[in-house]
């Protein structure tokens, strides 16, 4: 039963409960382990703080989305206005700036929820056609009702052996390797 | 699992129904919505509804192409009156369309638990509604084809937009409002196409909803960097959605024509807008929950909670209503004080009274339980609201354009077959495009409800 290391990519173990992964993941985080994830159907929360994540980059990225879009918005107007095509009418000013609030304040939504989204996308490395988990065989109640975790094989305190075994000892079900193609 | 409440809801909410039928796990949850579209068979209701609307949609079709063969000449529309039914049916689309971002980022961001049921459907009803919009004014340009004329782009005639015009801001705000929706809305489904794709029953059922999923795994940092983007994306949509119809009552009230030109118009078109959608999402939530048995996820609290909204931007509305009627008295403006008497006593009084009846009075019926909770009057008077708001949008319209300054350029308005025949042909469009969506994808969050099923289960710990 036992490959070779470098066709396995981790070991899963399986939970009913969202509790319940939320406490093993604590403590497999204290047991020192790094590359691991968990994977459930819905956001579970404590999860993250229980796996040590800190604040993620999407809120920045979308400040900066915003940012280009509002200032860009505003400045591409008062260029076309200004410079590119002057055009008196009545001695008004040619940046009418209060007019141009409306396309500016559209174009920095536009772009920061465009920022928002395809930046959450690439940072989740989406769409990603394939990945070793799916071959994890239970794997498709990950989107239905199991809460799913696995440890990686790249982790340098992995042993499939003791991992598994450390999986089962945290109340995990159906513990078993998962390859890599 | 008994009927136990939130605690952020009020008592009276309290006594009635949960927003969570009782005894739903996380399978049941999912196994319910997914099989709408995965394994239970379209039953022959869908197929006559469906190709009913289908065959409306075919007369926008026509319409639409005769109209382009002969041009705008084939609508009722002349000098003065040079807006009439488009411009009258894309202000009541776009304004539809609100109630679902108002649902899916405002209810969001307020913590209110019994969004959640709804505010996929409501998300999808937006973005139809806001292509029935869309068709409007580009179709009233009379050159649909030079449309692109409208973005900036670096043409060889060297010029700009002109970006001091309602009308630019208009496609701005609208092209934003859509494209912000279908994010939203994509976002939302990205989990359950991954439910669909590893639940599909067929080959082709799975690769395509694998695609459309782009290998969403759930996996938590995943989930982590989800939430945040979608916690944004509902912070960055609601002042989008209160933007939208602002920019679109600027198109009336940064002109001079009498009844337009007022400042009470961006409040009280945003609150109209709000009345209307929620009026629509009601019509559709009803046959909806009826046909699929989705009464445990749609429970009468979230047809109550929505007779509520109804109510309170109802109420919004009357108040605008009064106060443009009050200030035009008020002013002492001669051509104010006659657009209200043309309003009351004009050839086209009938439908102001028509509106007052639509849209103030016979709402106000909302205010006893009784009518909140029955299903057939709430189905009805969302029917009623609608109507309503498609003729405040006339009212708006057409009796200002008709008399405006000098008795010499007055003028008259009816619509002809083909105004008709477009107008009926969107809302075939939008019909079609719902039976499909209810069909081909999940009309409810699953992964919402699931964890509404975690909530709910804390709750009765």
């Amino acid at each position: 039963m036992i490959q070779h290391r470098s066709h396995i990519y981790g070991v899963i173990g399986e939970f009913e409960k969202p509790e319940q992964l939320v406490h093993a993941a604590a403590k497999i985080r204290e047991a020192g382990y790094r590359y691991y994830e968990s994977y459930t159907p819905f956001p579970v929360e404590g999860l993250p703080e229980a796996m040590g994540m800190r604040r993620n980059m999407v809120p920045l990225i979308t400040l900066i989305g915003g940012l280009v879009g509002g200032l860009g918005g505003f400045g591409f107007q008062y260029w076309a206005n200004v410079y590119s095509y002057p055009m008196n009418i009545a001695g008004r000013p040619l940046n009418s700036w209060p007019a141009f609030i409306p396309v500016t304040f559209e174009l920095t939504i536009l772009c920061a929820s465009l920022s928002a989204v395809l930046g959450m996308l690439a940072l989740n490395g989406l769409p990603q056609p394939h990945h070793p988990i799916f071959n994890a065989h239970r794997f498709t109640h990950a989107s239905t009702d199991r809460f799913f975790v696995c440890i990686q094989a790249r982790d340098k305190k992995f042993h499939l052996a003791e991992t598994a075994r450390f999986l089962q000892a945290l109340a995990a079900h159906h513990v078993s390797e998962v390859h890599d193609d | 699992m008994s009927a136990g409440q939130p605690p952020f809801d009020s008592p009276e909410i309290s006594r009635l129904t949960p927003v969570l039928g009782p005894g739903h796990t996380y399978s049941s949850v999912t196994d319910k919505i997914s099989a709408i579209v995965l394994t239970r068979p379209t039953s022959i209701g869908w197929y006559i509804g469906f190709l009913l609307a289908f065959s409306i949609f075919g007369v926008l079709n026509i319409a639409i192409g005769w109209l382009i063969m002969k041009g705008v000449g084939i609508w009722g529309i002349n000098i003065p009156i040079g807006w009439g039914f488009a411009i009258v049916n894309f202000v009541w689309w776009i304004g539809i369309g609100h109630a679902g971002t108002l649902i899916s980022a405002i209810l969001f961001l307020l913590n209110q638990k019994w969004r959640t049921s709804i505010n996929r459907f409501a998300e999808a009803m937006t973005l139809f509604a806001v292509a029935c919009a869309g068709i409007f004014p580009l179709i009233h340009t009379g050159r649909p084809w030079y449309a692109f004329w409208m973005f900036p782009y670096p043409s060889v005639m060297g010029i700009w937009p002109q970006f001091r015009s309602p009308l630019i801001w208009d496609v701005f705000a609208v092209s934003t409002y859509g494209t912000v929706s279908l994010l939203f809305w994509f976002v939302g489904l990205i989990p359950d196409l991954a439910t669909l794709r590893d639940r599909s029953t067929t080959k082709a059922k799975q690769i395509i909803y694998g695609m459309l999923a782009m290998g969403w795994r759930g996996s938590a940092r995943h989930w982590h960097r989800y939430q945040s983007a979608y916690l944004l994306l509902a912070g960055l949509a609601t002042p989008l959605v209160l933007s939208v119809h602002t920019v679109v009552s600027f198109d009336f009230s940064i002109a001079i024509v009498p009844g337009w030109h007022t400042t009470i118009f961006p409040p009280y078109f945003v609150a109209g807008a709000i009345y209307s959608g929620f009026a629509m999402v009601i019509t559709i939530a009803i046959p909806l929950r009826k046909a699929y048995g989705l009464e445990d996820f749609i429970t009468m609290r979230h047809l109550e909670n929505m007779a509520k909204v109804m109510l309170a931007t109802g109420l919004i509305v009357a108040y605008g209503y009064f106060f443009e009627f009050f200030m035009s008295l008020y002013s002492g403006n001669k051509f104010d004080v006659f657009l209200v008497r043309q309003r009351l006593h004009g050839p086209y009084a009938p439908f102001y009274y028509a509106l007052i009846l639509c849209n103030i009075l016979i709402p106000q019926l909302l205010w006893f339980q009784k009518m909140r909770t029955n299903v057939v009057v709430l189905f009805l008077m969302s029917i009623v609201v609608n109507v309503g708001m498609w003729l405040e949008r006339f009212v708006i319209i057409v009796i200002s354009l008709t008399r405006d300054f000098m008795p010499s350029a007055w003028g008259r308005y009816s619509p002809t077959i083909w105004d008709w025949a477009t107008f009926i042909g969107t809302m075939g469009m939008f019909v079609m495009l719902i039976f499909l969506f209810v069909r081909v994808l999940p009309a409810i969050s699953i992964a919402e409800m699931r964890e509404l099923v975690t909530e709910t289960s804390e709750e009765h710990k």
